[in-house]
């Protein structure tokens, strides 16, 4: 077993050690251990604490999902379709726009978890669990909008290959059932992920508590007492697991995006839709873990000590980085389309800037890439965590703004000048979509009281690498590596 | 899939220079077809489910202006964009007839091969519509009534194709060109929609679109659709 240390965090001044090391102190969490009891009561703390305001918007959100999604989603089933607004030529409105949203979402997740832990990035700690549950809930808001909008969802399983009496299996030419196989492997391999660093902590839980929640905990931990050969396998597969799970997320969005580009329709058919796409969802998903972050820090007890403005920074810098990746995509799928010189696709993109439904398209702009721009290059901004909370907001208000232009703006403008179509989402349709949002903040809900938002053991761990060594006359932060 | 050569190779030439739009086709067809009626704010949103529409344009500038039309239906491409991108199998090509179908009891309503279409020929069902009495009893008993929430299309009126066929089996012969005739080609009054057998090269429709006039909508895409239209002449009156 080989032992490095190496030097973190650049230290400036050399002159004033001691205060130098109290304000790295202070600034990462990593330097600023805790006795891990103490820590542990935190956690549980937090997760106990109830108040008032919190059962009314459990309950709220929770009544919200009934009436808005189960609701409005019940009435069109009764119905028909043609409660949704869409219409020929626009047959795929803003349901497929919140499903490519929330898989969006989705990705972050696995993309802050797995690929900062693959890369060793030592902020990371504390909120891996938080990003890890946004993408659970994320697909699970997600994955009903394949359902959501089929005209008729009561046959919905002929989508799923199973032997029945007509040998009749799904068309496996068809992306929606590729989209079917990638989201349901991604779903599964993204619990996996999220239960195999939630072990110990359910087993610490599981110590520190009686009556139903005791006997839930000591299901879920699967009897963990952290023997050395118990953690030596747990780091086997989640070292394995984060490593697999990214090429997995690279595939759905790619075939989330392949749904429109191997399709023949002016302005979806385009070989850049993959990174595009990926790139999209990376930036909204990252930007909703800071919205995220930001709402725990908040509303949480305890939270302030593990979620510090060096994480916002951190991600602050991410964001920074993906908006300016995802504007490059964004100009060079403008640039090919234009020298491809086909004229219906030129007319589109005129209509996108220029057309009825024009701000949609500058919204898009102004909140994806002028916004991110003009603000993330500040280190205080990035440090102030509500300035963030708005600015990740309105990032994700602009991603959803670059899918309803894909959709059903694309749609509407066809070869044929005949067949152009406005589309306008009803009612129902816009209650449907807030009601999955109610489903994801509902379920957040409850899962921040039923399981340690922080991933503790790793916080710890974390924190016992990370020393101040003595070189010569100075102090240098650094960090263990136990490979 | 690629497509088998066989006795039956249906297609369509519909002449744009002696097409008057009069909607004769669209009326033939929807009353053949059992298409419902979706009324008149359904229809001015876009929901009408007519398989067989006539787009309108305008040529020239104002004042001299001219309409011109151009009869829309399913193009029955022998290398449909609609058919690999249905999940469930719900949109298939015939071997026999060599068309694109539409199996209404497979269809679960994605209705991604509405937005594959590059020519919007396929309509939706978006309500369960009725008919009130006593026009339900002129509904097409060779045609089935679908319901809500699937997709459908112009099938070639297949079911007179069947008939057609089965005509001749039973009395031992081939079928004859013009023996099979659409809907929409029956009740055209002057002759502009012709429909036979492509496979066989004297019939009436493969020499009709052997014409210099000849050309088919958006033919770039490579789809190979199996309606020719013809355009250039001189219109009737100008």
């Amino acid at each position: 077993m080989a032992v490095e240390a190496k030097p973190l965090y650049s230290s400036k001044a050399t002159e004033h050690q001691e205060t130098n090391a109290e304000e790295l102190r202070k600034e990462h969490l990593m330097l600023d251990p805790m006795p891990r009891d103490e820590m542990n009561q935190m956690v549980m703390n937090a997760m106990h604490t109830t108040t008032k305001k919190y059962w009314v918007f459990l309950i709220g959100f929770g009544l919200a999902v009934v009436v808005l999604l189960f609701g409005a989603w019940g009435y069109m089933i009764a119905n028909g379709m043609g409660v949704a607004g869409i219409r020929r030529p626009v047959f795929w409105g803003i349901f497929i726009v919140t499903f490519v949203f929330w898989i969006g979402i989705s990705h972050a997740g696995t993309f802050v978890s797995a690929i900062l832990r693959v890369f060793k990035a030592e902020f990371r700690r504390p909120f891996t669990r938080a990003a890890e549950l946004m993408t659970t809930f994320g697909l699970a808001a997600g994955a009903l909008y394949p359902l959501i909008h089929l005209g008729r969802v009561w046959v919905f399983y002929w989508m799923i290959p199973y032997p029945n009496a007509r040998w009749l299996w799904p068309n496996f030419r068809s992306p929606l059932v590729w989209d079917f196989l990638a989201i349901t492997t991604y779903l599964l391999s993204s619990t996996i992920y999220l239960f195999l660093p939630l072990m110990p902590d359910l087993a610490m839980a599981r110590d520190r508590t009686t009556g139903w929640r005791h006997a839930i905990y000591k299901v879920l931990s699967l009897g963990w007492r952290g023997t050395e050969a118990e953690w030596l396998r747990l780091r086997k597969a989640i070292g394995i697991f984060a490593f697999a799970i990214i090429p997995v997320m690279f595939s759905v969005h790619t075939i989330v995006s392949w749904d429109f580009a191997v399709t023949m329709v002016v302005g979806w058919q385009s070989t850049i839709f993959g990174p595009y796409f990926i790139i999209g969802a990376i930036l909204s998903g990252v930007s909703a873990v800071v919205t995220i972050l930001y709402i725990i820090r908040s509303t949480m007890k305890n939270f302030d000590y593990f979620i510090r403005p060096e994480h916002f920074d951190g991600l602050g810098k991410l964001i920074l980085i993906f908006s300016m990746a995802w504007a490059y995509f964004f100009f060079n799928e403008y640039i090919l389309s234009w020298y491809g010189g086909e004229e219906a696709l030129k007319q589109l993109l005129t209509l996108h800037a220029t057309g009825p439904s024009a701000w949609v398209w500058y919204l898009m702009l102004i909140c994806n890439v002028a916004i991110p721009w003009l603000f993330l290059w500040n280190k205080k901004i990035r440090r102030t965590p509500w300035i963030m909370f708005i600015i990740t907001l309105l990032v994700n208000v602009g991603m959803f703004a670059e899918r309803y232009t894909i959709i059903p703006l694309t749609l509407g403008h066809q070869r044929n000048p005949f067949d152009w179509g406005i589309y306008n989402p009803t009612i129902v349709e816009i209650s449907i979509v807030l009601g999955t949002l109610c489903l994801f903040i509902f379920l957040y809900l409850l899962a921040s009281r039923l399981i340690p938002l922080v991933p503790v053991w790793e916080v710890q761990e974390g924190q016992m690498s990370h020393t101040f060594r003595k070189v010569g006359k100075t102090e240098i932060p650094s960090v263990t590596e136990l490979e | 899939m690629a497509e088998k050569e066989g006795k039956e190779k249906w297609g369509m030439v519909i002449d744009l220079d002696i097409c008057t739009g009069c909607q004769a086709c669209v009326t033939a067809c929807s009353m053949e077809n059992n298409i419902p009626f979706v009324g008149e704010d359904e229809m001015a949103y876009g929901r009408g489910m007519q398989w067989m529409r006539i787009r309108r344009y305008w040529e020239g500038e104002y004042p001299e202006v001219a309409p011109a039309h151009e009869p829309m239906l399913c193009q029955q491409c022998g290398n449909a964009p609609c058919e690999p991108v249905c999940p469930v199998f719900a949109s298939v090509h015939s071997e026999q007839e060599q068309i694109n179908l539409q199996v209404y009891n497979r269809c679960i309503g994605t209705r991604y091969c509405a937005n594959n279409c590059p020519f919007s020929a396929r309509t939706f069902n978006w309500f369960d519509y009725e008919l009130p009495a006593p026009m339900n009893s002129y509904l097409n008993p060779d045609v089935s009534v679908r319901r809500r929430g699937i997709m459908e299309k112009c099938t070639f009126c297949v079911q007179r194709i069947v008939k057609g066929r089965q005509n001749a089996s039973a009395s031992g012969r081939e079928i004859a060109d013009g023996e099979v005739v659409p809907a929409c080609a029956q009740a055209c009054p002057t002759d502009a929609i012709v429909f036979g057998n492509l496979s066989d090269p004297e019939s009436r429709v493969s020499q009709i679109a052997r014409s210099d006039r000849a050309f088919r909508e958006l033919e770039e895409l490579g789809t190979d659709s199996r309606v020719t239209y013809l355009k250039g002449g001189k219109n009737y009156g100008s």
